[in-house]
């Protein structure tokens, strides 16, 4: 496997900055990590031609961001590089809690049978970017420009004019929208004299990536005032190639630089592992952190997505996961907007859905938060008292809070659903991100959220018992084309007596039978119908099929309304 | 005959906690004390079943 931390990318000298007249281009995107990766990969397969600038000539260094949550996995899968990832990381859905040296609870977040990808894999950022990026520079419709940082912007009413510095000097860059995936600290904000405000934490985390031959198993094992580290909390987690992530907590008045030389973390780890251990140090750093947000995601000509729009405390792994679906959020608005078939306030609609995002992701890392490190004596002593009753009494396990594990934000009052008219039961609600189940075509299984792809979705269940899909037009024309009639082959198997019949332009007719989880997962049932948004959000549904609702509600989550 | 609920029975715990814990916000340790003590005077009115407390009394002792 390559070594993508060691990786280096070329500078060039592209043409604009040989020109005296500016270029303009549709979209430049600030930042090559893996949020500005994953956006432009999506824009890219979208047919938006796309500038990537990043201000340095290499991919993470050090493991940081290593839980990559199953909807971060299924946006992976629909851009074509989730197998690579599943692949190389480590997959994982059960969790252990102990308080002291007593193990009080173990929890599985993927409770429930029938989805294509784990609750969690653990892989270093490094392997991520690096995976992203082997595809990003086969991409023909993506220019990535190393070396190149935002030094200045000047947000216009139709456009963003961006000086970058290169080695080569400053020069201009003219573009439609600067999408500015550039870290927690991001340049482009402050190039605009805007803020991130919230609240910063006062403690101090040592996280030490070792390399190891270690028999525990692949789970996430959380302490809460181990007799090893006592008073603190500890956190111990699988990563690829036998490096074993510990995260230490060291309390306010620790001295980072103290903390961070390994003749000060062996004592630490050894403690945990025993005198005779044997590993080796991959990655060493002690941080602080805070949960803040962005007033607003948008700023005329200019987007935020990832880091440089919310931070949250890394309890519960929201960071990468809650900035990979901004981007997923946003690029098919983006390339509607781009190409004519949706007006520019679309654009809105991301701020205003990933800020309710970023609110939920920021209120329940800040409440994993106010559990691990409790503010004030009373609450240690609430904090304590649920780990004492924990073992013995369930209810007590379900208020422990190690980290609420990222889930994707369900989107209840966007302005782009359809609301409800009809009776449904069950989580599928518009706004809700699909939920993935089996579907079988003859023996074969496959799985739902594979054929959803990247277009609005219109999936059918019909008189005859069967369900059929179709792939609506770009949104300008606000209608549904092509619609393919049901078939009436439906079969009676084992997992029901519907059959799924999907549609795609130029494709051909594909039929498959639904699961019974995909029937139960959607409360399905003859002539239910669910549209679904291009991120493969629910954006409507019905009991009956209603060719004149379905573009109306297409209307309104293209703002065509 | 009544026992005491040692499941979940509530719909979000985290939100709860969070209200616990932001009752009890700048108040000093003696001020925490009476509120807690107040909280289980009203609670246990509420639950009004005396065998239920008392096993809830005797788990909180463990």
């Amino acid at each position: 496997m390559m070594d993508y931390q060691a990786r280096r990318f070329e500078y060039s000298r592209r043409t604009e900055q040989k020109s005296t007249e500016p270029t303009s281009t549709p979209v430049v995107i600030v930042g090559a990590g893996p949020v500005g990766m994953t956006l432009a990969l999506d824009l890219a397969q979208q047919g938006v031609r796309v500038v990537l600038l990043d201000d340095d000539d290499k991919l993470s260094a050090g493991s940081r961001a290593i839980c990559f949550a199953k909807r971060t996995l299924e946006v992976f899968d629909r851009l074509g590089v989730g197998d690579t990832m599943v692949a190389k990381g480590v997959s994982w859905n059960v969790g252990k809690v102990f308080a002291k040296d007593d193990h009080v609870y173990t929890f599985n977040l993927l409770a429930e049978e029938g989805h294509r990808r784990p609750a969690f894999i653990n892989l270093q950022q490094y392997y991520v970017e690096g995976f992203l990026c082997d595809v990003v520079l086969q991409q023909p419709n993506i220019d990535v420009r190393w070396k190149h940082k935002v030094i200045a912007v000047d947000n216009r009413p139709d456009s963003a004019i961006l000086t970058v510095e290169s080695p080569d000097g400053n020069h201009t860059l003219v573009a439609d929208y600067v999408i500015a995936c550039d870290g927690s600290r991001s340049p482009v904000r402050k190039a605009l004299g805007l803020e991130s405000k919230g609240q910063t934490f006062r403690d101090r985390f040592l996280i030490a990536d070792v390399k190891m031959t270690a028999p525990f198993p692949t789970e996430r094992w959380f302490w809460f005032d181990p007799p090893f580290h006592p008073n603190q909390s500890v956190l111990l987690h699988k990563q690829p190639d036998n490096v074993w992530r510990i995260d230490f907590q060291l309390g306010w008045d620790a001295d980072p630089e103290e903390e961070k030389k390994p003749e000060r973390v062996r004592p630490r780890v050894q403690a945990l592992l025993g005198a005779d251990a044997e590993f080796d140090f991959e990655w060493i750093s002690v941080y602080t952190f805070a949960c803040m947000r962005m007033e607003k995601f948008r700023h005329g000509r200019v987007l935020f997505a990832g880091d440089s729009a919310h931070l949250v405390s890394p309890f519960g792994a929201r960071g990468a996961n809650s900035g990979i679906q901004d981007v997923d959020n946003l690029a098919w608005k983006l390339a509607l907007v781009l190409r004519g078939d949706a007006p520019d306030r679309l654009l809105d609609t991301y701020a205003s859905e990933r800020e309710f995002a970023a609110d939920e992701n920021i209120l329940n890392s800040t409440r994993s938060t106010d559990f691990i490190t409790p503010k004030s004596e009373v609450s240690k002593l609430f904090r304590d008292a649920v780990l004492a009753l924990a073992k013995d009494h369930p209810f007590a396990r379900r208020i422990v809070n190690s980290g609420r594990l990222s889930l994707p934000a369900t989107l209840h009052d966007s302005p782009l659903n359809t609301p409800d008219t009809d009776e449904f039961l069950g989580a599928m609600v518009p706004g809700a991100p699909a939920s993935d189940a089996p579907v079988f075509a003859n023996s074969e299984q496959l799985w739902f959220l594979s054929l959803l792809g990247s277009d609005f979705v219109v999936v059918r269940i019909s008189q005859t018992a069967s369900l059929s899909f179709e792939l609506s037009p770009p949104a300008g024309e606000g209608g549904v084309r092509g619609i393919v009639e049901a078939s009436d082959n439906a079969t009676l198997t084992a997992n029901g007596p519907l059959t799924l019949t999907l549609s795609r332009k130029g494709r051909g007719d594909r039929t498959v039978t639904p699961s019974i989880e995909w029937i139960q997962r959607y409360d399905a049932r003859p002539g239910t119908t669910y549209l679904f948004r291009p991120d493969q959000h629910v954006c409507a549904r019905w009991r009956q099929y209603d060719e004149a609702a379905i573009k109306n509600a297409i209307a309104r989550a293209t703002c065509n309304d | 005959m009544t026992t005491l609920n040692i499941e979940p029975n509530m719909k979000n715990f985290d939100a709860f906690y969070e209200a616990l814990i932001e009752t009890h916000r700048d108040l000093s340790p003696e001020q925490s004390h009476q509120v807690n003590a107040k909280l289980v005077l009203l609670l246990a009115n509420h639950i009004g079943d005396l065998e239920v407390l008392k096993d809830a009394m005797q788990r909180a002792l463990k």
